[in-house]
């Protein structure tokens, strides 16, 4: 379909995502002079940050004088279970205090402590009360506040509902992509010296999950196409705290500030059963754990009604729960009918982050592509095996910086002058056209559906071989199919959301494959990947991350060993550092 | 235990025109609108355009007018309605297709309204700011608003008069109130809200109170101290007079009075 037309738009530095890291790139990138362009699949301010609700991690020790960055570093990494960037996590540790003061500089409003500092609360696997929140909605006002940052700094625009679904190069580096307006169809090609992935997770590719239609993990699989390394695909998250009844709401989550304000989880027995799994931080336990432990909980015949478990809370005072967690009270009356001053939650784990994604560098967040940049959840690295609570919002804000003032430097230094080869845009506008030609085709929606089946039943909390090859097959399969698949009906371009979503479909096939061939090279569980074949965790695979990559014979896996720590940092890690319970706080 | 169909009727068309649809969807124990949409798409009406995100009434995408009430899709539980339920795209804004509609205006309202702004003291301190909790509730609560713009959908000034050219609407006296309610914002707005704000275009009717997922008191919290604000400064006599003889206000001009 040559002489398909599009709108040209040129800019120095492209960034895809509007969500937190995408928009503070966005204005990192105009203060080192750069023009920046946002483009984003919703409205401004509906990414997936606002889902965000219990806090910010950062160790300004304002609740806790012993907290540091050191122990900040050293939880992030025993999250992780030791297969995380250290230098990332150390650079993460070391800024978050001054990404969140800047935040607050820029007229977020934190809760407060009793001094007027900024208020810190517990959370899973932090050692001290170190997450700066504002009530239950702390990725709300981080949004807002960079948002009204963003339309109020020169040089920058945003193009809203736009989708990109090729990534273009020019003489070996990044120079632009093409996108997709949703409300009319019409494409645009645009031009850029340095282009930012900042575009989030994947999700969607399972049935339950906390996550949006947006989250199909665009980002990853326009990286791994345009030759990109992705890393630690095998790692995603299952949030231990997801609704699950009614059935209609399965999956939105239930901010682990429940717990951070002392809520506790019991079997359908009553018994407080984390006693069992972590005695030590119960409820506070990292989420793989938590998630785990409510998973074996079901298996062994002690699940709620709906197969999940009692989150209770009501042994604090209505008041208390009404302030510190309202939107939670208010999800719960209005959409389960449950008071949760009075009831128990009933909860079950969620897919909520992928903690894998582009490969990228600890300073810059460059991947491995000449001009091409990512940051949060899209990038990987910093949380390794598993996230901790409060570490993807500071994320977001550290790296976001760093990658946007990278590719605004990149972009001055950008040789100019390099073609686009048209025929590699003619063939994907073709193929990106394609589905609209066979509306009678299988539907997307369909297909999808089957995705998220394959990945929910072959890709669970506890995985094993068998269950992993067979779901690989499957995917394979559908990939074939989907290279068929129509729109579900209709050719039109205007808004129509059956085309979207055929096209959404590849970038699901890309991350759900990767997910599952590197779950199979990970012979051993560690973290939120579980074999019940290697039930123990491997210490010789501490220092090995896979490496996935796009070849002529498709995709290929490699082990690669990461260098080791220096000695300052590995004895932050194996320091003893004094908890701080919740109850001490009070 | 599942209900029996239920009756939905959707707007179904574009900026030309439309009509109501009607489809038959089965109901599920604890479904919102926004799942029955969701399932026509998928199963009926593969193109039917509709704005969603976060589905847990937190990022504020997926306003329509359901039974002619403005509300978010994904927090009205089907069970309200058991004769059948009828859905509509926002009235205030243009349509594009379906329950989408160009709400870009909103957007760019928001540029036109000064930044959050420190004194310079503040702004160049290297110290962490103090602020009391009793201090700061006051915005959060405005700080509390999804952008659904289902306050501007229902209010009588953009929906009937359609007076976008003169009034900001409430979702914006609310930003506004945001800012100048900051313990450390130092900017005066008022200019701004008397002039092209339009902030007299309001008589406090409260429609945007009623429709608010966020349960904001826009009109009590946020309107009515602004609009005191405003008067205090441009129609009380003796305030007015010492402005005159040139008493300084506390907060610096965003802009000169219009």
């Amino acid at each position: 379909m040559s002489g398909a037309t599009y709108e040209t738009v040129e800019t120095d530095v492209l960034i895809l995502g509007a969500g937190g890291a995408g928009l503070r790139a966005a204005i990192a990138a105009a203060e080192a002079g750069a023009r920046v362009l946002v483009v984003c699949k919703s409205l401004l301010g509906k990414a997936h940050t606002v889902m965000a609700e219990g806090g910010v991690a950062a160790a300004m020790h304002n609740v806790a004088y012993q907290d540091s960055w050191e122990v900040h570093f050293a939880d992030t990494m025993k999250g992780g279970k030791l297969i995380n960037d250290w230098r990332m996590a150390e650079i993460h540790a070391k800024e978050s205090p001054d990404r969140v003061l800047e935040l607050e500089r820029w007229g977020a409003v934190f809760d407060r402590t009793w001094q007027g500092r900024i208020h810190q609360r517990p959370f899973g696997a932090h050692t001290y009360p170190r997450l700066a929140h504002v009530g239950d909605r702390t990725g709300l006002e981080l949004i807002r506040t960079l948002q009204d940052r963003t339309v109020h700094a020169s040089g920058v625009d945003v193009h809203m509902e736009v989708t990109a679904f090729k990534l273009l190069m020019a003489g070996g580096r990044v120079a632009g992509a093409l996108a997709y307006r949703r409300a009319d169809g019409s494409l645009i090609l645009y031009r850029c010296a340095a282009l930012l992935l900042a575009s989030g997770g994947s999700g969607k590719m399972y049935r339950v999950t906390s996550n949006s239609w947006e989250s199909t993990g665009d980002g990853t699989a326009l990286a791994y196409d345009a030759g990109a390394q992705l890393r630690d695909m095998e790692m995603v998250q299952f949030h231990p705290t997801g609704m699950v009844w009614p059935a209609g709401v399965r999956g939105i989550l239930v901010t682990e500030g429940v717990r951070g304000e002392g809520g506790v989880l019991r079997n359908k027995e009553g018994e407080r059963f984390m006693e069992r799994y972590d005695p030590e931080r119960m409820e506070l336990s990292s989420r793989d754990v938590v998630a785990r432990a409510i998973n074996s909980e079901v298996l062994a015949g002690r699940g709620t009604p709906h197969d999940g478990a009692y989150l209770d809370i009501t042994h604090r005072k209505p008041d208390f729960i009404k302030r510190k967690l309202p939107s939670m009270y208010e999800q719960f009356l209005k959409l389960a009918n449950v008071d949760i001053t009075k009831q128990p939650m009933e909860i079950a784990p969620t897919l909520h982050y992928a903690m894998g994604g582009i490969r990228v560098e600890a300073e810059t967040g460059a991947t491995t592509v000449p001009g091409l940049y990512a940051a949060g959840e899209v990038a990987s690295g910093l949380h390794g095996a598993n996230r901790l609570g409060g570490n993807s919002l500071s994320d977001l804000l550290v790296f976001g910086k760093r990658a946007g003032e990278a590719a605004a430097a990149a972009a001055k230094g950008a040789p100019s002058g390099a073609k686009i080869d048209q025929a590699v845009v003619d063939a994907a506008v073709a193929d990106a056209m394609a589905p609209l030609s066979r509306p009678a085709g299988e539907s997307p929606y369909q297909l999808g559906a089957e995705i998220q089946d394959v990945m929910s039943a072959h890709a669970p909390i506890v995985r094993d071989r068998a269950g992993l090859e067979a779901g690989l097959e499957k995917i394979l399969e559908l990939a074939v199919r989907s290279k068929t698949c129509g729109t579900g009906g209709s050719n039109t371009l205007a808004f129509n959301p059956g085309w979207h979503t055929a096209l959404d479909l590849r970038s699901m096939l890309i991350n759900a494959e990767a997910l599952l061939r590197s779950a199979l090279e990970r012979k051993e569980s560690r973290g939120a990947h579980a074999r019940s074949d290697f039930p123990e965790t491997d210490d010789g695979l501490a220092s090995v991350n896979f490496v996935v990559e796009k070849t002529p014979d498709g995709m290929r896996i490699h082990a690669e060993k990461r260098a080791a720590m220096p000695p300052y940092l590995a004895e932050a890690v194996q320091h003893s550092y004094t908890r701080y319970t919740p109850e001490a706080i009070e | 235990m599942d209900a029996p169909d239920l009756e939905l009727k959707l707007w179904r068309g574009d900026a030309t025109g439309g009509e109501m649809v009607s489809y038959r969807v089965p109901v599920r124990e604890g479904m919102v609108v926004l799942d029955a949409v969701l399932w026509v798409q998928a199963n009926l009406a593969s193109d039917l355009a509709v704005r969603w995100n976060c589905k847990a009434a937190k990022c504020g995408s997926c306003s329509a007018e359901i039974q002619g009430f403005p509300r978010l899709m994904c927090k009205t539980p089907i069970s309200e309605y058991r004769d059948g339920v009828t859905v509509r795209p926002m009235k205030a804004f243009p349509v594009v297709k379906d329950l989408v509609t160009d709400v870009s205006w909103n957007y760019e309202v928001n540029k036109q309204i000064a930044p959050f702004t420190p004194s310079e003291k503040d702004q160049s301190t290297s110290e962490p700011w103090r602020m009391q909790q009793k201090d700061v509730e006051r915005v959060m609560e405005f700080r509390k608003c999804i952008e659904c713009f289902l306050c501007q959908d229902v209010c009588h000034v953009l929906r009937e008069h359609d007076l976008k050219g003169a009034f900001h609407g409430p979702r914006f006296m609310v930003r506004v109130a945001s800012l100048e309610m900051h313990p450390k914002d130092v900017l005066d707005r008022r200019p701004l809200l008397k002039g092209k704000g339009g902030i007299g275009y309001c008589n406090v009717t409260k429609c945007c109170t009623e429709v608010c997922p966020e349960h904001i008191h826009i009109t009590d919290n946020a309107i009515i101290p602004l609009k005191e604000r405003v008067d205090d400064v441009y129609f009380d006599p003796v305030r007015s007079l010492m402005n005159r003889l040139g008493g300084r206000s506390r907060k610096r001009r965003a802009d000169r009075p219009v």
